[in-house]
């Protein structure tokens, strides 16, 4: 088992699917749900333990050799995304059981656990495998399970929110696939390492440039960087909170994982930044997402959306590491990859513990929940200061990494944008803040605080965005690494 | 010549820009559905262009003395191109679905008659 465990951390969960679905029950099809992501947490724990000590792993699946037969090749960076989905997913899942009960129906209860396994066996098998095709079937996988869990949420705009994401989704989607066939037809090859070896050699046609393009485009739109984000607002705001929490701080995160695979890995550094004069496009962008986003958050009375504004904003600080190109901003944009995933997902939670019961999520209905859901609404004050960059909070961390690179590289004015975003943050935290804890309760509402089994995952993601603030030296070293084996060429 | 020769990749082009036309111009969800399922079709013609070698064979093996020098289309993108249209199936199908429950909750499927700001 031991051996096949690359493949096991994927097949495990994509058989347990089709299990979840035919039992029918809803308690079951959860209990399968939890089976199948402690497993993927086990797995990739066990993963990331080898790898740290024996370095990258080369699994041949079925056999074949690469690169004719396809390859999962576990390396630091991508065991890293693979433990940082299966953590957000085992700990979902006990959350999800109360929420989702009283959100969904209970008659597709089975089938949602069951699209919500399909959705992590997605996103585990687009991190550890090592073939370009592969990554667009996973893709896929992920995100058609995505789309019916966003279509399930209670109000009538998740159906909307659903298709327009389906549709932008798709097309990044084909997009992607054009790249990697323009890739094919220069290489002969889709295996990622095989890629890297034989793309300087015709680097010169037109056609990689071409293929570069659709790539990037391709992606940015399944990661929502702005302007391409314009299917993520309504998706996160109208989808059932459980899987808010858990798309939030995985699907965006894993497609940020594919940009830097494909810039750095297949690509190549050298090509992305010079030839390409990538960071002229990725900067700008990212500033402006960073400042638009932040603002249009300010102004946003739902609470779920004002959080995926500023979730756009967010992706912004994670493409503005990457797109400094060196060792230190890959490492910041990695980080923070890791840090936002913990507080975003310990955001939504909150929000989720909020909608079960209050059953809105609306400034105005929040007013004196600082007094009658305490540990809620002090979970998001603590995912809150996280988001602003409170020191001893992951957000400072993934912050003074940044900085630390854009001034590495003498960009003062890029630099002052990440304080001003953090000064924002601050301004729409504190939006709810105020009317969470300066505002009296509706004394003819009566609300009782959320259940334990929501609170408890809430605040395990509080309390390692706390941990994970304070001492920082693992996530800094291994992210310092990853970025090195990018940066460094072929692991 | 050339331009003759590259006809596969023009009627690609073609029907992609015809595909991705009509999934942003039109305000039938229906509509956008096919214009989608046209893009996808763009792409797997795309592929399967790539795969024809110039005097190659459909990819079964000859056996006997015929084996002799035989040439070869490239089966690779085929198969790569039936993961695709599994894909595109079950993406046309979620997406018409989704457009069948739209219509129950909200009695259309124009986009523009659609209310409470969900487009």
């Amino acid at each position: 088992m031991r051996d096949n465990l690359p493949a096991l951390l994927v097949v495990v969960p994509l058989l347990l699917a089709p299990v979840a679905a035919l039992v029918g029950r809803s308690k079951a099809a959860w209990a399968v749900a939890t089976a199948a992501c402690w497993w993927s947490l086990y797995a990739s724990v066990a993963l990331l333990q080898r790898v740290r000590a024996e370095g990258p792993i080369s699994y041949e699946m079925g056999g074949w050799t690469p690169p004719y037969g396809i390859e999962y090749r576990i390396d630091l960076v991508n065991v890293f995304v693979a433990v940082i989905v299966a953590l957000i997913g085992a700990v979902t899942i006990p959350y999800a059981r109360k929420s989702i009960a009283k959100e969904v129906s209970e008659d597709r209860g089975a089938l949602f656990y069951a699209a919500f396994i399909l959705c992590l066996t997605g996103l585990l098998g687009i991190a550890v495998t090592g073939d370009v095709f592969n990554v667009f079937v996973f893709l896929e996988i992920s995100s058609l399970s995505a789309y019916s869990m966003i279509a399930l949420g209670q109000d009538r705009r998740a159906l909307t929110a659903a298709f327009h994401y389906l549709i932008m989704g798709s097309v990044g989607a084909s997009f992607i696939v054009i790249g990697i066939g323009l890739m094919y037809v220069m290489t002969g090859t889709l295996n990622m390492a095989d890629l890297a070896v034989r793309l300087p050699e015709v680097a010169d046609n037109r056609t990689i440039p071409v293929a570069f393009t659709f790539l990037t485009v391709g992606i940015t739109l399944k990661l929502a960087l702005f302007p391409l984000h314009l299917w993520l607002p309504n998706a996160y705001t109208y989808a059932p909170s459980a899987v808010t929490a858990f798309i939030a701080s995985t699907a965006t995160k894993v497609a940020v994982y594919l940009l830097l695979r494909f810039f750095f890995t297949v690509f190549g550094a050298e090509f992305s930044f010079e030839v390409m004069e990538l960071d002229r496009v990725l900067m700008p962008l990212s500033v402006v997402a960073i400042l638009a986003m932040s603002l249009v958050a300010i102004y946003q009375a739902n609470v779920k959306r004002l959080l995926a504004f500023s979730s756009v904003a967010q992706i912004g600080y994670m493409v503005l590491g990457i797109s400094f190109g060196s060792v230190l901003g890959v490492t910041a944009g990695i980080i923070h990859l890791f840090n936002h995933a913990l507080m975003k997902g310990a955001l939504f939670m909150a929000m989720g513990c909020v909608m079960y019961s209050v059953g809105s999520v609306r400034i105005e209905k929040m007013a004196g929940l600082g007094k009658v859901m305490p540990w809620t609404m002090a979970a998001f004050v603590g995912g809150g200061l996280s988001l602003i960059g409170v020191p001893a909070t992951v957000g400072f961390v993934s912050k003074w990494y940044l900085v630390q690179a854009a001034l590495e590289r003498g960009l003062w004015p890029v630099a002052g944008v990440v304080l001003v975003g953090s000064l924002m943050a601050a301004i729409y935290i504190w939006k709810v803040v105020e009317v969470a804890y300066l505002q009296s309760p509706d004394p003819d509402h009566e609300i009782r605080e959320a259940p334990l089994s929501m609170l408890i995952p809430t605040w395990i993601l509080v309390a390692a965005s706390f941990y994970f603030g304070i001492d920082a030296s693992l996530t800094a070293s291994v992210a310092t690494q990853a970025a090195e084996t990018l940066i460094g060429g072929l692991p | 010549m050339t331009a003759l020769g590259l006809f596969n990749y023009w009627a690609v082009i073609v029907l992609m820009m015809v595909g991705f036309y009509t999934l942003i111009a039109r305000g039938n969800l229906v509509k956008k559905m096919i214009g989608l399922n046209i893009f996808q079709t763009a792409v797997i013609m795309m592929y399967v262009s790539f795969a024809k070698v110039t005097g190659g064979t459909a990819p079964i093996l000859v056996e006997g003395e015929a084996a002799e020098g035989v040439l070869y289309s490239n089966p690779l993108p085929h198969v790569l191109m039936l993961t695709a249209i599994v894909v595109g199936v079950a993406t046309l199908a979620l997406g018409l679905s989704l457009v069948v429950r739209i219509k129950e909750a909200y009695g259309t499927i124009e986009e523009d008659e659609i209310q409470d700001g969900a487009w």
